[in-house]
């Protein structure tokens, strides 16, 4: 089953993401402590778009489409534009982020440390991330 | 409301609760409340989260950006009360090995004595 959302690049529109993938999460064979890290992926992902692509611009918009099976969740981002591929990206180490009072680049180590697999593509510019989550059987 | 945070002086410290959700959108809130603690000369900050629902990057960021300036302040910072799927997140980043965190708020204040 597929479900989708169009967010528009406000922050404050984060909360709705974080409704939406909760009500899509529900039911799955995922426990309440993974929902909460793969939401917090998938937000962490908008976030940066909304913010560094998109700059905020409440005229934009980013599309999500979730694909659901047994074994596996699929999340798809995109959008267009300037592309941020978080597989490029070299995250910082904690240490440097503490030394350096730099609040950001952490939430790209979570997304890694929290998803199964990551893809990013630019095509025809339109900018491409899926994130996937394996299904453990309860 | 996605998030109130709540500031109150009880003797020697303070606590502040944080209450809902912390992400992009409201991050500055808590790092304004903080920036005003540590500029009012506070010595110990207990985080009351037990009410805290939710808390991305940029909420995390917060503390960690903080962190150098309490130790060259020697100002404490201890958690407390952290759902466990809040928890978690703190756990994935290792935060728990550069933040004291406790599960209760006297375990907090046994800290700070």
């Amino acid at each position: 089953m597929n479900h989708k959302l169009k967010l528009y690049c406000d922050t404050t529109r984060l909360s709705d993401l974080r409704h939406f993938l909760g009500n899509v999460l529900e039911g799955t064979a995922l426990t309440e402590v993974d929902q909460h890290q793969v939401i917090l992926a998938v937000e962490e992902v908008c976030a940066n778009l909304i913010i560094h692509s998109h700059e905020c611009n409440p005229k934009e918009c980013i599309d999500l489409t979730v694909k659901e099976s047994d074994e596996l969740m699929i999340f798809e981002i995109r959008d267009f534009g300037q592309g941020f591929n978080i597989l490029e990206y070299q995250e910082p180490e904690i240490s440097f982020v503490m030394k350096t009072k730099r609040k950001g680049g952490l939430g790209i180590i979570l997304v890694k440390r929290i998803m199964d697999k990551i893809e990013f593509e630019t095509k025809e510019n339109v900018n491409t991330c899926r994130l996937y989550k394996i299904l453990k059987s309860k | 409301m996605m998030l109130k945070i709540e500031k109150n002086i009880e003797n020697d410290h303070s606590v502040l609760s944080l209450i809902g959700e912390i992400d992009a959108s409201n991050s500055v809130e808590l790092d304004e409340v903080i920036l005003e603690m540590v500029q009012g000369g506070v010595c110990n900050i207990l985080v009351d989260c037990s009410m805290l629902e939710y808390i991305s990057s940029a909420g995390l960021g917060v503390f960690m950006s903080y962190l150098e300036e309490f130790q060259e302040k020697q100002i404490t910072l201890v958690i407390f009360g952290l759902k466990e799927k809040v928890f978690q997140v703190f756990n994935i980043l290792g935060l728990d090995q550069l933040i004291k965190i406790r599960d209760t708020k006297q375990d907090a204040l046994d800290e700070i004595l």
